[in-house]
């Protein structure tokens, strides 16, 4: 009888398992299907160099660079944003901040990543965009820049507490070899501690910007749905996500054309980010043998 | 001429008093041994001449400790600069994950020392007194952890030794490593002892012997007994350093 039960829990546990892995393999094949298609109407030099998207117009034009530099300006908005605040607030919970004020202030900055993304949007579109036209006066009502900081802002606990982490699994002795040979807690963060943290310190950055590329709400919300090529922050612009909700939510027929592009974007952005989650597990790989 | 003088030290980590009431003087150029049972505060006092303790939480002192006539614990004395003079090394080699050229020139950098000349002499010098230079000369650019646990523990002396501190503090230093190694910084410590005042934390009493000048025994946070290292071993006058060193406790 127990044995029984013991082949029954295990193959429920191995079956759970497995429909996981189906199920991602399920959406790469989709992915793949469905862009196959695309691909055979549009040639692939069109989608990477073309530099119109307009597939939604009559005169339609595939070339995802206006998607993929929206994408990109307002991931580096982010990360601008997240990467000074983010770093400052890791070096002084793990260095300088007493003990129990650290404990209750890293869940609380956790939060922060807890709030749902559509509030970070209409908090982007109705608070930050109108007070930021104060001081920028031909900042459109969509932007870039309020989209972008907003998005920083969301991800600073990422940063902040993968980077603490980091820097805490730094054995104190190390700390301690510093001030013993007269350094100042500044020295011993900068010189010792970062740099001996630095593996897990670009592991949290880089798994940063691969959320801030796949975020979604608050760009459809507050960037606009423009897609060009643009470096300046203050244009609208379209971002990979926000031009797959954009389809999704139109009335674009099942089958067509313009409904397989968000397949053919859809891969671009897993691309990306299976790229970055790439390069984030090989340095924190790295990292761990370092420190065995 | 005592260059470290200890008046009604008391030390407390929160309500715990660990340090009861400690006089002592050490004299310059000599090798003192902390001696004791585990949690008997000689590791407390060895931190306290650099204030390393400072850091810990709910740590707070009573008394005075003056080197060379100075306050140590006065307002105006700058703790960075106390440590430049009041060197260290640790239980466990704690070398940075830095080239061994970087680990031994890390103390005179935080002073804002760049001149390549000055710093290459003194890795030269340190490495030379710490008795590596002949090991490690050629692989000043490698990793400080490849390095073997002896090779490191004597590379984290010669990091101790390249400030010129005057005095250093060793907690233990050979705790962790083999008897060839132990042998090798038992060796230097004699060595040291004309240009350094030394302080080790030991609990080896053979080690004890074999290198200080004076032993401290400690017991529950009192000083028990300091004297002479083979007066202390020969004919000790408590009857609980007579017990320790005998190996009845402890």
């Amino acid at each position: 009888m127990g044995k029984l039960k013991e082949k029954i829990i295990e193959s429920l546990l191995a079956v759970s398992g497995l429909l996981t892995i189906l199920t991602t393999i399920g959406i790469i094949w989709v992915l793949f299907s469905e862009s196959i298609s695309f691909f055979s109407h549009v040639p692939l030099s069109d989608f990477l160099f073309d530099t119109q998207w307009t597939p939604l117009f009559v005169n339609k034009q595939y070339g995802i660079l206006p998607l993929v530099c929206g994408t990109f300006l307002i991931s580096i908005i982010a990360i601008l944003v997240a990467m000074p605040i983010g770093l400052t607030i890791a070096v002084y919970l793990s260095e300088y901040a007493p003990q129990k004020f650290r404990r209750v202030i890293k869940p609380l900055l956790e939060v922060l990543a807890a709030v749902p993304t559509v509030v970070y949007g209409f908090f982007a579109l109705t608070v930050l965009t109108p007070f930021l036209q104060k001081f920028i006066p031909d900042l459109g009502s969509f932007n870039a820049l309020s989209a972008g900081i907003v998005m920083g802002i969301m991800i600073i606990p990422l940063v902040s507490s993968l980077s603490e982490d980091a820097l805490y699994a730094i054995p104190k002795s190390l700390r301690e070899a510093s001030y013993g040979m007269g350094a100042t807690r500044f020295q011993t963060a900068f010189k010792v501690a970062v740099p001996a943290a630095s593996s897990g310190i670009v592991v949290s950055v880089i798994l940063a910007i691969a959320r801030a590329i796949g975020e979604t709400m608050i760009v459809t919300i507050a960037a606009g749905q423009r897609p060009v090529i643009t470096i300046d922050p203050r244009d609208a612009v379209e971002t990979i996500t926000a031009y797959i909700v954009q389809v999704s939510l139109g009335d674009v027929q099942h089958g067509s054309l313009e409904y397989q592009t968000i397949f053919a974007v859809g891969i671009t952005l897993f691309i990306f980010t299976f790229i970055l989650n790439n390069i984030s597990f090989w340095a924190k790989k790295k990292y761990h043998q370092k420190y065995e | 001429m005592k260059q470290i003088e200890a008046k009604n030290v008391n030390a407390y980590y929160g309500d715990n008093h660990v340090l009861k009431n400690i006089n002592m003087d050490i004299m310059p150029n000599s090798v003192t041994a902390f001696i004791g049972p585990s949690g008997c505060g000689k590791s407390t006092f060895l931190r306290m001449f650099n204030r390393m303790n400072d850091y810990i939480e709910g740590f707070r002192k009573e008394g005075e400790i003056l080197i060379d006539g100075i306050e140590i614990y006065h307002k105006n004395v700058k703790v960075e600069e106390l440590r430049q003079k009041v060197g260290m090394v640790f239980q466990t080699p704690n070398p940075f994950p830095k080239s061994v050229y970087e680990n031994v020139v890390y103390g005179l950098k935080v002073q804002g020392v760049k001149n390549k000349k000055i710093l290459s002499e003194v890795v030269e010098r340190s490495l030379t007194q710490a008795a590596l230079w002949e090991e490690v000369k050629d692989s000043l650019n490698k990793s400080a952890l490849s390095l073997s646990g002896g090779q490191q523990q004597r590379l984290c002396i010669a990091r101790a030794l390249a400030v010129e501190p005057g005095i250093i503090l060793m907690d233990e230093p050979a705790a962790s490593l083999d008897p060839i190694s132990t042998a090798k910084i038992e060796e230097l410590i004699t060595g040291l002892k004309k240009n350094y005042t030394i302080i080790i934390v030991t609990h080896n009493m053979q080690q004890a012997t074999r290198v200080s000048d004076k032993t401290a025994f400690f017991y529950v946070g009192e000083l028990i007994e300091y004297e002479q290292t083979a007066k202390l071993f020969s004919k000790p006058v408590n009857a609980k350093t007579e017990n320790y060193i005998s190996g009845r406790f402890g």
